[in-house]
């Protein structure tokens, strides 16, 4: 009977791990932001359409906030863009984009072609902010809490149900300050 | 001896292909030899998020020049490797290294290979043993075969 | 009109397929001759079908019908004929309906060659065939249809994947599923002898051409991947322990594993469990190579798009394939045990140890390969593996193979005898080492670690392999194709150990920003950068750049390296410029353009690497060779007192 129980276990062992592998959904940990946690890291940015003006870190902490990385050269991030104008005009949260690694002037007639959804737009030209936050492509969208922490990070098109169920749902209750 | 030493000279040159002054300009050239060999093995063992299995030193894609400009910054502001890696597992997770780091939560991946085999010597040397042991009670010989291997 | 006759055909051949699965095998349990009558023509109807199926969807091809999905999302008006054909197993769906179509083919061939089998036997391996065919059919019809249709039409297609469209990919995934399909013929046969309560020397004498077989295709399959690969896509690279890569390769180290312990229990009747086991895992790794890749398990990081339905189908099909032939093997445990003895070092003996390393191997590179899968699932600390990983254990486990090899090849069957080959062992280590250091410290220089160890084993396989047919020539014996072919495939090893030490350990590379009229110096080779210009192809444009190799100053080789647009993909591919020489392989390619007319290139020597790919053929060769031989062929009259001579040993 040993003879049978070794490769039968093993076998068992190994469906159970494929039937988990193919449920979930793929490369869910990969997906998992390594920053989960750990505090946002620091930058200093200028703001697209305002010269002499910048972004840091500081200007944002106290209160929960929303980073999306984006590109013009993005195909994705045109699928997102009208969840993105909706988020926008409901904003329940400050809605901070980063264009990354893109041409000012085409980000700015993007935006103005297709409506601007974002309070605050940080310019990330040589993408050395951007892999501080380990983003690896475009679209991802973080979310930040009032502490300043990542708490959450989607990878892909925004959608209002992933909108909805990971991010408004981190607000804290009793609304934001 | 003297050709000797020439093939010897020919065979190093061959290996490090930097001895003889190139006309071409390397491109991301670090500042010694020491930081390029360095610069050479991180980019190799550090993971292009975007592509399928690919290194930062081979992939073309942005994401692996910035990454690769991260490491040679690095480098030269006198970061030690580990640092380095440790930097880039820090805002990508274990995810960015092609080799699996032998701490105590993921060196099992390393040890189970090694515990399979030594399962597997046990069992060779348990059929080996029952084996031997019919054997010395076999008589019969085996025909020289033309036909069976 | 032609796509639903092909998916009309396709509906058929699963009703038929499902008859051959069920009369194959009750047919047989109950003795019925009559229900046993069915399944050849079941066979061949399947095998009509299916090809009418794929003839319908090659027709869609040719003829540019975009009303087929399929077709218009893997080819386009401007594909050449040649693509347009192997545009057919392009993505999922047409690749089961190949995978599919091989499998009637082999099941034929199965059919024809085994009217010398017992009826029942025969029956019940072409049940099991059908059952599998069963699976895959129902699979394509249910969740991966090729001939569904889109409307509207398209007014051109989204084009063949660029990356595909080469010779050697085109044949690459047909090469692979001969093997993949021949593993399912091993394992029908390994169930219909574990259905038939008949587990004896004579069922392995069956098995093992066709099982030969399929490794041999595998082979071939395998180094046809690496070969495109290499030339394609990875900057000159040839393995990358890429999860697909690896899911072909652990069936090719499990059917080797296999092939060698169905020869001992053909022999001697000995391993029977192994035999069996290694039967089950083979193929059960060739389905799990398939699909592994295809259900989203092992995506790339960035993929969105994952099909859980189709995975968890594959998983279903895998669970019901796998548990059954396992219950099986559970039912007949009791009946597996063999009286033969053997020594330590005999014959038998090596073939063991030799297969423990090839499983671990395998196994090692399972759970490097699903390791991130496994640590997601379990929750635990993320990882990921990559060469590092594969490029540290592997040699590893395969250098003791080696010397296993090198010195079992003169063992005995039974008693080893080795004291009796101990010149033989003696000579062939102390050539080996020879010629190795003299590679490693005269020839070469020093390389790696391990290299001396890998140069020594190459060479000690080689010349281990030589004794025994040089023996027989000189003694003037015969000298038949089984012993030629493994002969072959042994050196083939040998070689190929040889060629991937050599490669490892001594290729350059060098990358560098350069501008027309200027070189990049590798060592006695200089690539001069002559002149690029722009250039057009029938679905793509770009540059070509013309480098003239020069060694020791003079010109050895002239290279052109590409780099293409595809239009309707909007992907840019690059193609390397590569002359190889009996020695080595000049390798260029072009990055981009830097500015100022600088092109940004790797320029790389490597080695002995068409080596590599010679050794698979030679392997592949060899196990053709030994398939051929006159013993395979011996009439049913010839195999009966073989059949008695059997069941003897069996009652001792």
């Amino acid at each position: 009977m040993s003879r049978f129980l070794i490769p039968a276990a093993i076998f068992l062992a190994l469906a159970g791990v494929l039937y988990v592998g193919v449920v979930h959904s793929p490369n869910k940990s990969t997906m998992q932001s390594a920053l989960l946690g750990k505090p946002v890291p620091d930058f200093n940015l200028p703001v697209l359409g305002k010269p002499g003006m910048t972004l840091t870190k500081a200007q944002l902490d106290g209160r929960p906030w929303v980073l999306n990385v984006w590109g013009t050269w993005c195909v994705a991030c045109r699928e997102e863009h009208a969840t993105l104008l909706e988020i926008g005009r409901q904003n329940a949260l400050p809605l901070v984009g980063l264009s990354w690694k893109d041409e000012d002037e085409a980000a700015l007639d993007w935006l103005s072609q297709l409506g601007n959804p974002y309070s605050v737009v940080a310019v990330d030209h040589d993408g050395r902010t951007a892999i501080d936050f380990g983003v690896y492509g475009a679209p991802e969208t973080f979310f930040i809490d009032a502490g300043g922490r990542v708490q959450y990070r989607h990878v892909g098109p925004m959608t209002p149900e992933v909108w909805e169920r990971e991010f408004l749902s981190r607000v804290p209750r009793g609304g934001l300050p | 001896m003297h050709w000797r030493a020439s093939v010897l000279a020919l065979l190093s040159a061959l290996l490090l292909g930097v001895a003889i002054p190139s006309a071409a300009f390397d491109i991301e050239s670090m500042p010694t030899p020491e930081m390029q060999r360095r610069y050479d093995g991180l980019t190799h063992e550090l993971r292009c998020m975007q592509c399928q299995n690919q290194s930062i030193a081979d992939s073309p894609v942005g994401l692996a020049e910035d990454l690769r400009r991260d490491v040679r910054e690095q480098i030269i502001a006198g970061k030690t490797d580990a640092q380095i890696r440790d930097s880039m597992v820090a805002r990508y997770g274990n995810i960015i290294l092609f080799r699996p780091p032998f701490t105590p939560s993921t060196a099992w991946v390393w040890v189970l290979p090694f515990l399979l085999l030594l399962v597997g010597v046990l069992i060779a040397v348990r059929i080996v043993r029952h084996r031997t042991t019919l054997v010395a009670n076999d008589d019969s010989v085996i025909e020289p075969e033309d036909v069976t291997r | 009109m032609i796509p639903e006759l092909g998916q009309f055909a396709l509906i058929l051949a699963l009703v038929l397929a499902g008859a051959q699965a069920f009369f194959g095998i009750f047919g047989a349990a109950r003795g019925d001759l009559r229900w046993q009558a069915v399944v050849r023509p079941a066979v061949a109807g399947q095998f009509v079908l299916i090809s009418t199926a794929i003839g319908a969807l090659v027709h869609a091809f040719v003829s540019f019908d975009f009303s087929v999905l399929y077709v218009a999302s893997n080819s386009n008006s401007a594909l050449p004929t040649f693509y347009r054909v192997a545009a057919l197993w392009g993505a999922h769906e047409g690749s089961l309906l190949l995978w599919a179509w091989i499998l009637a083919a082999w099941t034929l061939a199965v059919a024809i060659a085994s009217r010398n089998l017992p009826a029942s036997f025969a029956s019940r391996v072409m049940g099991v065939l059908g059952f599998v065919s069963f699976g895959f059919l129902l699979f394509t019809v249910a969740t991966s249809n090729p001939f569904e249709r889109i409307f509207p039409v398209p007014a051109d297609g989204r084009d063949l994947n660029p990356v595909l469209q080469d010779p050697a990919l085109a044949i690459h995934p047909p090469m692979l599923y001969m093997g993949y399909v021949g593993f399912s013929v091993a394992f029908a046969f390994a169930c219909a002898a574990m259905l038939e309560g008949k587990l004896d020397q004579v069922w392995a004498k069956w098995t093992r051409p066709w099982t030969t077989m399929a490794w041999s295709f595998l082979s071939v399959g395998i180094a046809l991947g690496s070969w495109w690969a290499y030339y394609e896509l990875g900057w000159g690279g040839y393995w990358f322990w890429d999860p697909v890569e690896n899911a072909s390769f652990m069936p090719w180290l499990v059917g080797t594993a296999l092939i060698h312990s169905l020869a001992a229990t053909e022999k001697r009747g000995v391993f029977k469990s192994w035999t069996l086991l290694l039967a089950i895992l083979a193929f059960s790794l060739s389905l799990l190579g398939t699909f592994l890749v295809r259900s989203g398990v092992l995506t790339s990081v960035h993929s969105f798009a994952a099909d859980p339905t189709r995975g968890l189908f594959i998983l279903g099909f895998l669970i019901i394939v796998i548990g059954g032939a396992l219950a099986l093997y559970a039912w007949r445990a009791p009946m597996l045990k063999s009286p033969a003895g053997f020594e330590a070092t005999a014959r038998e003996a090596f073939l063991l140890y030799n297969n423990i390393f090839l499983v671990v191997a395998a196994a090692m590179v399972f759970v490097g390969t699903l390791a991130p899968l496994i640590a997601d699932a379990l929750g635990i600390t993320p990882l990921s593996v990559g060469s590092p990983y594969f490029d540290r254990l592997f040699p590893m486990l395969m250098l003791p193979l080696g010397a296993l090899v090198s010195v079992g090849i003169h063992a005995a069957w039974k008693r080893g005898q080795l004291g009796n080959n101990r010149r033989r062992i003696l000579v062939g280590l102390g050539v080996a080492v020879l010629c190795g250091l003299t590679l490693v410290y005269a020839v070469y220089g020093p390389g790696k670690a391990l290299t001396p160890l890998g140069m020594v084993l190459g060479v000690w396989i080689i010349v281990s392999s030589l004794f025994d047919p040089i023996d027989r020539l000189r003694r003037r014996l015969t000298l038949p194709r089984a012993v030629l072919g493994m002969t072959l495939a042994h050196i083939g090893l040998g070689v190929g150990v040889l060629a991937i030490s050599t490669v490892e350990s001594y290729s350059v590379e060098r990358d560098a920003a350069i501008a027309p009229g200027e070189s990049l110096v590798l060592g006695r080779y200089a690539y001069r950068f002559d002149s690029i210009k722009p250039i057009e192809g029938p679905n793509y444009d770009g540059v070509r750049a013309v480098v003239t190799v020069l060694r020791d100053g003079e010109p050895v080789a002239l290279l052109h390296p590409e780099q293409r647009n595809y239009w309707v993909q909007r992907s840019t591919l690059t193609e390397a410029g590569i002359a190889s020489r009996w020695n080595t392989d000049l390798f260029v390619a072009l990055s981009k353009e830097v500015g100022g007319g600088r092109w940004s290139v790797r320029a790389q020597l490597r080695p002995f690497i068409d080596w590599v790919w010679l050794s698979a053929a030679l392997m592949a060769l060899g196990g053709v060779l030994a398939v051929s031989d006159r013993r395979y062929r011996a009439r049913a009259a010839a195999s009966e007192p073989a059949v008695a001579q059997g069941s003897a040993a069996e009652a001792t």
